[in-house]
């Protein structure tokens, strides 16, 4: 090849990049442009990932290895199943503990503009924590107290300025589904687009703000297996064991629920929809840049045909400036989109993050269609005599 | 001694079928080592055509056209590309590429030879645009450089892997007089140290000299052949 088989080969300036770097504005334009399919594939991608995520982030902290739940629940929170249930769970041999677990909305009263809007809860037995986030655990002993909460500071703005009010020193009352609660502490979790925001709270707390029969209904009870139990035979043994109604499921079982759910929900299929709408415009308009830079170009391939260049030896000059555009056109393209998915994300207060599988994914596909366009623009050289494109 | 261009009986045509256009008939021409002969005639009459299928850059149809030693009518691509390689082409617009400089214009040349190092090619590009008189301007680009400068580099270009066959298309079309003189007899010369053959197809009545023959085509035969003398007169 052009470059490969002859000596000392690192030495001689791949023309590729001499054809590209020489018209410094052409390149900038070819540049921006596969920045541009890139920055609209990943946040295309960006907000099908944060849907995704975002609906999964409680089921995905709690800390468990069974969950029991209402067979008919279609997510967490959806049906409840009696909380006396949990203690014949516990009975079953391998379940070392079995907790309860509350999920429910709440009526929220902006405290800034009196406006009611609603708040998702979560309440545990401040003895018995089942949420593999530290600064919950930490704080447990603060949402004991009559009427108190800890507020998820990654709650959308429309709740209120709750966390400033609380760093501030401000010991506001707020409605919380029609009692005055106050703020205790804070943790970060994080919303997605269906729920505003989190408050943990207390058994107690719950059964003050929904009634005796409400707290007598769980929304997941979270059981931990002794060790060396193995985990089928306790699942199968629990289903026996308890009523019909209730189902238990592993943690990657209980996530994939909350998954499927909401990916059949029409945001959901608009979400995927936009994806797919994403990566087609960026395909084309990755295509357009390489088929007219390399048409350009043209002409001075048919010159080296001329002087006995093989078509194989052009094909990998061109296979070269397509490498180089994706690779220089991704770096900003990526850079952008990080930066993109932050704004995104201090917006809404939903996480949207940049997985390196994705960002791969997306690099290997704007390297195979740069290859591609350019191999179909070069075929007009392929066919020709070169005398035809003089 | 073969011949280094030797053609039997070559026709060409463009278009297929009813629609084919014969632009060469019955082409029978040989060209000795050393010889420098000068192809002329009207526009339209087949001698541009003519070059590019001697040059490999155009797949002959019919008849017999030998190519230092390679029969072109039924090659294959392969063949094709190796005798390109082999010849040096020097086009009407000197087609450069834009983006290198006159040395990795030369360079361009030299990158198929096999065996030659990244310093060989610096030395022999170096050595061949100091001979066309270039040897100041080996690190600037086309767009620098005058059209008599620019057709220097393509000519260059074209005898930096010493081939034994020049084959150059109106290489004076864009060039003032002066400029025309210079580069042909410049093409002369170094013709001569390499002892290379040269097929010159040219309009230019100011250049017949240096040729040992001229050869006349129109509509697509070759009428007649002169000695300069008799041509320049």
């Amino acid at each position: 090849m052009v470059f490969g088989k002859l000596p000392l080969p690192r030495r001689e300036k791949p023309l590729a990049w001499s054809q590209l770097s020489h018209q410094r504005m052409r390149l900038l334009v070819a540049l921006s442009g596969i920045s541009f399919a890139n920055i609209l594939i990943f946040m295309q991608l960006g907000f099908r990932s944060a849907m995704f995520s975002g609906t999964t982030n409680v089921p995905a902290s709690l800390d468990g290895d069974v969950f029991l739940i209402n067979k008919t629940s279609q997510f967490l929170g959806n049906e409840t199943f009696d909380k006396s249930q949990l203690y014949r769970a516990a009975a079953v041999p391998g379940v070392a503990t079995a907790r309860p677990f509350y999920y429910s909305p709440a009526s929220w009263v902006n405290p800034d503009n009196r406006k009611t809007t609603n708040i998702t809860v979560i309440a545990i037995n401040p003895a018995q924590p089942v949420m593999a986030v530290p600064a919950i655990n930490d704080q447990l002993a603060l949402v004991e107290q009559t009427d108190r909460m800890l507020f998820d500071v990654k709650s959308l703005p429309s709740l209120g300025a709750i966390t400033q009010a609380f760093t501030a020193g401000q010991d506001t009352p707020i409605e919380v589904q029609g009692r005055k609660m106050r703020v205790n502490g804070t943790f970060a979790l994080g919303s997605n687009i269906f729920k505003r925001g989190h408050i943990v709270i207390s058994d107690v707390n719950y059964l003050r703000l929904f009634g005796a029969t409400q707290a007598n209904q769980l929304h997941a009870g979270v059981l931990k297996l002794e060790p060396g139990a193995n985990i089928q035979t306790v699942m199968a043994e629990l289903e026996r064991t308890l009523p019909e109604e209730i189902s238990a499921l592993s943690h990657t079982e209980l996530i994939e629920l909350e998954q499927n759910y909401w990916a059949k929900e029409p945001a959901g299929i608009i979400f995927d929809f936009g994806t797919i709408m994403g990566f087609v415009v960026g395909v084309v308009i990755v295509y357009q840049v390489l088929y007219s830079d390399v048409n350009d170009h043209l002409s001075e391939y048919a010159t080296l045909k001329a002087i006995g260049y093989s078509d194989g030896q052009l094909l990998l000059v061109v296979f070269q400036e397509a490498t180089i555009l994706a690779v220089l056109g991704f770096m900003p393209g990526i850079l952008c989109s990080l930066g993109l998915y932050s704004v995104l994300s201090n917006l809404t207060g939903v996480a949207v993050l940049m997985r390196l599988g994705v960002g791969l994914q997306v690099f290997s596909m704007t390297l195979v269609m740069g290859v591609l366009s350019a191999a179909i623009a070069v075929r007009k050289l392929r066919s020709a005599d070169p005398a035809d494109v003089f | 001694m073969e011949p280094v261009v030797n053609i039997e009986g070559l026709h060409h045509a463009f278009g297929k079928g009813s629609l084919a256009k014969p632009v060469l008939i019955d082409i029978n021409l040989a060209i000795q080592p050393g010889e420098i002969v000068i192809l002329t005639g009207p526009s339209g009459s087949g001698k541009t055509t003519l070059l590019s299928l001697m040059g490999g850059l155009r797949s002959a149809q019919q008849g017999s056209l030998r190519i230092l030693g390679q029969e072109l009518t039924g090659a294959g691509k392969k063949q094709l590309v190796e005798l390109r390689s082999r010849i040096g082409y020097i086009f009407q617009a000197h087609n450069l590429l834009d983006c290198l400089t006159a040395q990795e214009n030369v360079r361009m040349a030299l990158r198929l030879q096999p065996g030659l190092s990244y310093d060989d090619r610096t030395t022999a590009a170096t050595a061949m645009l100091d001979a066309v008189g270039l040897g100041h301007r080996v690190n600037y680009r086309p767009d620098n450089l005058s059209g008599g400068q620019k057709q220097r580099v393509a000519i260059a270009r074209a005898l930096v892997t010493q081939p034994k066959l020049i084959l150059a298309d109106e290489p004076t079309a864009a060039l003032d007089s002066q400029s025309g003189r210079e580069v042909v007899q410049l093409m002369q010369r170094l013709a001569q140290e390499q002892n290379c053959t040269i097929l010159l197809v040219t309009h230019d009545n100011r250049i017949l000299d240096i040729a040992h023959r001229i050869i006349h085509m129109e509509d697509g035969r070759l009428v007649r052949t002169e000695s300069p003398t008799a041509a320049v007169v």
